[in-house]
């Protein structure tokens, strides 16, 4: 039976080895089924996921448009900022790359620590920046040393720069890192080194400047490591922008304005060397120190000055001090440096020449009188006698003049800006005709130049203090806006466009800072004031300066070469109580700097054909003719000494000239 | 009973060392060689193009592994046979051993350091037991096979490795020396509504043996099933290995140019994921040649298992074959996302010392059931005639 048993093993053998063989093919079938499932049915999928594994986008970030003033200078370029990387799986030994680097260039000891905390962090191919904003002779000083400094590598990127800093910071504004809450889905604000503007120019034209940023593909592998890179779009570079400005005028404005009445002394003058022995804090830049009357250094007036051509509207300066240094802001200001900015009392941040709003004071005083002369309530031949103070119920309202003026016309009491003449003018014409006056030459509303945080000042009117306030006008209240004070508000820039209206032959010129050679000459309409009558208001202010008894008689100077027209103002910031009238104590420098009066003019020159209008505000400055006036004719010298270089901006439009 | 005509009389005679070379089953050694060449490509490409530090040390191990093969195929089978019991109780020492003095290796203890090489005793268990079972089954009358309590003794010999392997813990080697010893019990005649009842009980138990896994291991069963849920985490081994396939389409990127391996996306492209490499490299093409040359091994193995004469070389022909099998099978559906991930290599070509071993000894093994297929043995062991 052994036999038979065996044969029926074999035969069981034979058919189950078949079955099973069988059952191998079966499932190779099935593998091969799920290979061509997989490679050939499924691939366009899979080969998708493959290329979004293999590829990354790399967005490659726009470069920033530049903005030039009206001669094409620079007032903000892009620098290469040269910076030094290493890369740690190149090196052997970390510490010691970095510390014949040291021998070559200067690293701070924090940034060494900071690089070999990096190292331990980061994956050896990622590149981790030891130092930025290298100069080229430091480059080439690692670069001839290459070989002793394995994974070291120089890179270059762009970085904002402002060649004129901290004098045209507030046209330029600043660029600085991306905020949270400014990031709106475009990919490329959240490159980790992108700028965008945050004042000024910058600001206001940020995205023109900003361009499109190009892309391209680059191969990782799955740590993210780079393998390599595939060309791709470029991207489109930002717009640059030019100014009306003239960048020089704006240097001398800006340092002109910041000097006030102190004496400039070079730095290695004993003098200077003396005061900035005693001074605490950090010393001033530049090559020269500005020394008070005592003989120490002289913090920068804090104030505003605007140079505007009076036929087209350009803004040829307009500065604002103190400034701050946007360059700072590039690299990142520490906690202490904007602390200090913020709590500075002068306010450096604010650009106080469209943002800082002032009582006109008696710079006010031509638009009081014009409005008068078109209401037809005094002539140019109107009387007025000051006794110094004027009754009005039981108020008494006194003149600047203790003991009065006397008897005047309208072109003396311009000339000698008599305050009772003007609360007689302004009580005849009443609140809303000069509101209406002030507002048709530019006070009152925003004038629109391109830049951010604009004031629109404030120009009262009855039905405005019945809406704010809940209460009816009081004609005391005419009468203190009839001097420019009171609720009256307005910035350096609407007082500079004050003026050109009143000696362009009543144009209601705008502002404008941007130049832009393609777009059609700007045409304005007439404020529609009767010729006469300006030009009363404007003998006014030709007296003021150039007449026996001008407040500013004393500023023009023989050596000048022009003559120039204004109107001084002195705006008091603190009223003066009864007590303190009767003692006496009411002289400027006495007061703390806080209570001092501000201090302002507006001028206007060539006197016999006017081309330029200046407007100067002097903070806690005291008098305007003794502290603004000065500087306005300084600037109007420079003003027309720089005339002859000056590219000229589109021609003037024949509606213009009208 | 009709006798057949040679089996009797005519047991062949001793075979001389030289006889039995140019008996030798030289078409197989050619088509281990190829796949082994395939291999080698592999591990070139996966090194960006170096020999070193893979390829070159796989050609050493195939050299040896082929010189192993051709000593397994001279070896009398006789004297195999009686050896079989030994061998596995040695092995199955061995892997009790690892769970006492193992090394720590991948979270598994799976190796002995015999510090010029590692062993894994659970890669020669699947050798070694089909060896003792092929012997056992071999001394069993049709008869004998039909009675249960002839089964204790081989269920036995099963468990206690697969028991053993389960506690490293290893669950595809413990899988493929179950599924290696149950296509034994098949060939070897076990009634079917056993194996059927086998199988119920089986899937019976899944929910308690669910208790005894390691936490990893539910994990990796968890993410086969669902595998975009987790695509950076144990997912992602699945994931990035089936993009590597379906982006190698029909005729695959290029020798050397599969971007998921060589940018790394695809993990241990050298072991367990050879074949997608090789699939992404070289497409539908490549993948199916490769399967095909697998296909050719078992053809073989089933050709020698049917020509032989006595049930020993019968069921080592083919359980061998089998083992090769599982070996491929789970490989190539593990790593196409058929099956968990079970960390089984692709025998001759994933790079690895044991797995080479194992291929190697079942490749000698099945030449030896070939030189030897006239041999007719008793159940005793002896030479009948």
């Amino acid at each position: 039976m052994r036999r038979t048993s065996d044969q029926e093993t074999q035969r069981i053998f034979t058919r189950r080895a078949l079955l099973l063989g069988g059952a191998k093919l079966g499932l190779f079938g099935a593998l091969a089924g799920r290979l061509y499932y997989l490679q050939v049915i499924d691939s366009a999928r899979y080969r998708t996921l493959s290329e979004d594994n293999q590829f990354n986008l790399e967005l490659l970030p726009p470069i920033r448009g530049r903005i030039f003033d009206r001669n094409g200078m620079p007032l903000a370029d892009n620098r290469d900022n040269f910076r030094i990387e290493i890369v740690a799986e190149q090196t052997s030994d970390v510490a010691r790359t970095l510390s014949t680097l040291r021998e070559i260039i200067d690293i701070e000891d924090w940034d060494f620590k900071r690089v070999l905390g990096e190292v331990k962090r980061k994956r050896g191919f990622v590149p981790i920046t030891v130092v930025e904003n290298l100069s080229r002779r430091e480059i080439s000083r690692v670069a001839i040393n290459a070989p002793y400094l394995p994974g070291i590598r120089i890179e270059v990127g762009r970085s904002r720069h402002y060649p004129h800093g901290a004098s045209a910071v507030h046209l330029t504004g600043y660029v600085a890192a991306v905020s949270e809450s400014e990031l709106t889905g475009d990919p490329v604000l959240e490159l980790p080194d992108f700028r965008i503007g945050k004042q000024g120019i910058e600001k206001t034209y940020d995205l023109e400047m900003r361009g499109s940023s190009g892309q391209r593909q680059v191969e990782v592998n799955a740590l993210g490591r780079i393998i390599r890179k595939l060309p791709g779009n470029e991207g489109q570079p930002g717009q640059d922008i030019s100014l009306t400005v003239d960048v020089r005028l704006q240097e001398f404005t800006a340092a002109r304005l910041a000097q006030g009445k102190s004496e400039v002394v070079p730095k290695d003058d004993p003098r200077a060397v003396q005061a900035l022995a005693a001074l605490k804090s950090a010393p001033p830049a530049g090559p020269t120190v500005n020394l008070d009357e005592l003989g120490a250094i002289a913090p920068p007036e804090s104030g505003a000055a605007v140079v505007m051509d009076i036929h087209r509207g350009d803004i040829l300066a307009l500065a604002s001090t103190p400034g701050y240094d946007p360059n700072l802001f590039n690299k990142g200001l520490s906690p202490g440096d904007w602390e200090r900015l913020l709590s500075n009392p002068r306010s450096p941040m604010t650009n106080k020449s469209v943002t800082g709003q002032y009582s006109p004071g008696s710079t006010f005083k031509m638009l009081v009188c014009l409005a008068a002369l078109e209401a037809d309530v005094a002539t140019a031949d109107t009387k007025v006698f000051c006794p110094g103070h004027v009754e009005l119920g039981t108020a008494r309202f006194h003149c600047w003049k203790k003991h009065g003026h006397g008897m005047l016309d309208m072109v003396g009491a311009l000339e000698q800006s008599c305050d009772i003449y003007l609360y007689e003018m302004a009580k005849r014409v009443g609140i809303d005709r000069i509101a209406d006056m002030a507002v048709r030459f530019g006070l009152g509303e925003k004038l629109g130049l391109e830049l951010p945080n604009e004031s629109r000042g404030l120009m009262p009117t009855r039905e405005w203090k019945q809406a704010t306030r809940g209460e009816a006008w009081q004609t005391g209240e005419t009468l203190i806006t009839g001097i420019g004070q009171g609720f009256v508000l307005c910035t350096p820039l609407q007082m500079a466009t004050m003026t050109a209206r009143l000696v362009n032959g009543g144009i209601a010129v705008k502002p404008r800072l941007v130049r832009d050679p393609a777009a059609p000459a700007p045409g304005f309409d007439p404020v529609k004031v009767s010729p006469r009558h300006l030009r009363m208001v404007i003998e006014g202010m030709e007296k003021v300066v150039n007449g026996k008894r001008g407040t500013a008689r004393a500023v023009p100077r023989e050596s000048d070469p022009f003559r120039f027209g204004g109107k001084s103002g002195s705006v008091q910031v603190k009223r003066i109580t009864k007590a303190e009238r009767l003692a006496g104590k009411v002289k400027n420098e006495d007061r703390p700097w806080r209570d001092r009066d501000h201090a302002m003019f507006v001028a206007y020159a060539p006197l016999e054909a006017p081309r330029y209008a200046v407007s100067v505000v002097v903070e806690h400055g005291g008098s305007g003719s003794a502290m603004a006036a000065p500087i306005a004719r300084d600037v109007l010298a420079e003003t027309l000494r720089l005339d002859p270089s000056r590219i000229a901006s589109t021609a003037i439009s024949s509606k213009d000239d009208s | 009973m009709a006798r057949h005509p040679r089996s009797d009389a005519l047991n062949p005679p001793e075979l001389t060392i030289p006889q039995k070379l140019r008996q030798l089953n030289w078409g197989l050694v050619l088509l281990i060689s190829m796949i082994a060449a395939v291999g080698f490509a592999m591990l070139y490409s996966a090194a960006n193009g170096n020999w070193s530090p893979w390829a070159e040390r796989q050609m050493v191990r195939y050299a040896v592994g082929l010189a192993l093969a051709i000593a397994i195929a001279l070896i009398d089978l006789r004297w195999l046979m009686k050896w079989s019991y030994a061998a596995y109780g040695v092995v199955l020492v061995m892997l009790a051993a690892v769970e006492v003095a193992g090394e720590i290796g991948m979270g598994a203890q799976r190796w002995i350091d015999f510090r010029v090489f590692q062993l894994q005793p659970s890669e020669l268990m699947k050798i070694a037991l089909v060896l003792a079972l092929a012997r056992y089954f071999h001394g069993l009358t049709h008869e004998d096979v039909g009675r249960p309590h002839f089964l204790l003794i081989p269920l036995a010999m099963i468990a206690a490795p697969v028991i053993l392997v389960l506690r490293q813990p290893d669950l595809g080697t413990a899988g493929m020396i179950l599924l290696g010893g149950g296509a034994i019990f098949f060939l070897a005649g076990v009634r079917t509504w056993k194996f059927l009842t086998l199988i119920i009980l089986g899937i019976a138990s899944v929910p308690i043996a669910w208790q005894f896994l390691r936490e990893y291991q539910k994990k990796r069963i968890m993410t086969f099933f669902n595998p975009e849920n987790d695509p950076l985490g144990s997912g992602y081994h699945i994931l990035q290995s089936k993009i590597a396939l379906g982006s190698g389409g029909m005729f695959g990127k290029g020798f050397m140019q599969g971007s998921q391996s060589h940018l790394n996306f695809l993990p241990e492209k050298q072991t367990d994921f050879i074949f997608t490499m090789l699939a992404e490299e070289f497409g539908l093409i490549g993948g199916l040649g490769l399967i095909g040359l697998f296909v050719l091994i078992t053809f073989y193995g089933v050709a020698i298992g049917l020509r032989a004469q006595c049930q020993f070389a019968r069921l080592l022909a083919l359980g061998v074959t089998t083992t090769l099998f599982l070996y491929v099978f789970i490989n190539i559906a593990m790593v196409m996302g058929l099956i968990p991930v079970v960390g089984v290599p692709l025998p001759l070509i994933s790079y690895g010392g044991t797995a080479m071993l194992t291929a190697m000894a079942a490749v000698g093994l099945m030449m030896c059931a070939y030189i030897h297929r006239d041999l007719r043995i008793n159940r005793q062991g002896q030479v009948d005639d």
